[in-house]
């Protein structure tokens, strides 16, 4: 069991990654949001995948606050770009 | 614990970050704002709940479950929301589209 969530650690490296890469090329400012958003989703997955290593819940607390925070920030930014515009 | 269920959290575990993967891929090619969004809010949220199911079948404790099902319940009330509002927001403030774009809804309706 050990070997398969290193193999889900070792491919959520590579996801966020891959977003990290469209994070830092972004076109708008609305590309850096979907691609922070996808991040932090990520992240959330990874912080799953250890408590499930660990067979622990002492982490899962942040895992329900991260995905309040990823909502939030997403929906202030949106809101940011609808008044100012897309540069 | 039994095998069978062993065996299922790690294909739920391993195809929640096989998702993960497909969505930073997505996130990376796609041609533009709209294509991103799909990629990050349809499979990430999809492959989170693979990862939620398989790490609540190993923990099984019942108080940690239910934050794991909050989590995922939580994602998928706020995903769409969060989509659409980034969607208007950059249709509003007058993002390209790609070229391969078809149909314009917005813009044919005023």
């Amino acid at each position: 069991m050990n070997t398969v969530t290193d193999i889900c650690i070792a491919l959520l490296i590579l996801a966020g990654t891959l977003v990290l890469v469209r994070l830092v090329r972004a076109d708008s400012i609305a590309d850096r949001v979907v691609a922070l958003d996808a991040l932090l989703v990520v992240i959330i997955s990874g912080i799953a995948v250890d408590a499930a290593a660990r067979r622990s819940g002492a982490f899962l607390d942040v895992l329900v606050v991260g995905s309040l925070v990823a909502f939030a920030g997403t929906v202030t930014v949106a809101r940011f770009i609808e008044r100012r515009g897309a540069r | 614990m039994s095998t069978a269920v062993e065996v299922l959290a790690a294909l739920l575990l391993l195809a929640g970050s096989l998702l993960a993967v497909l969505a930073g891929v997505g996130v990376l090619r796609f041609p533009d704002v709209f294509a991103r969004m799909h990629a990050a809010t349809k499979a990430a949220t999809l492959g989170l709940v693979c990862i939620v199911g398989g790490a609540s079948l190993l923990i099984g404790n019942p108080g940690d479950v239910a934050k794991l099902v909050l989590v995922a319940v939580l994602l998928f009330i706020t995903a769409p929301i969060s989509a659409h509002m980034v969607g208007r927001a950059a249709y509003g403030a007058g993002t390209e589209m790609s070229d391969h774009t078809a149909v314009d809804e917005l813009g044919e309706h005023g």
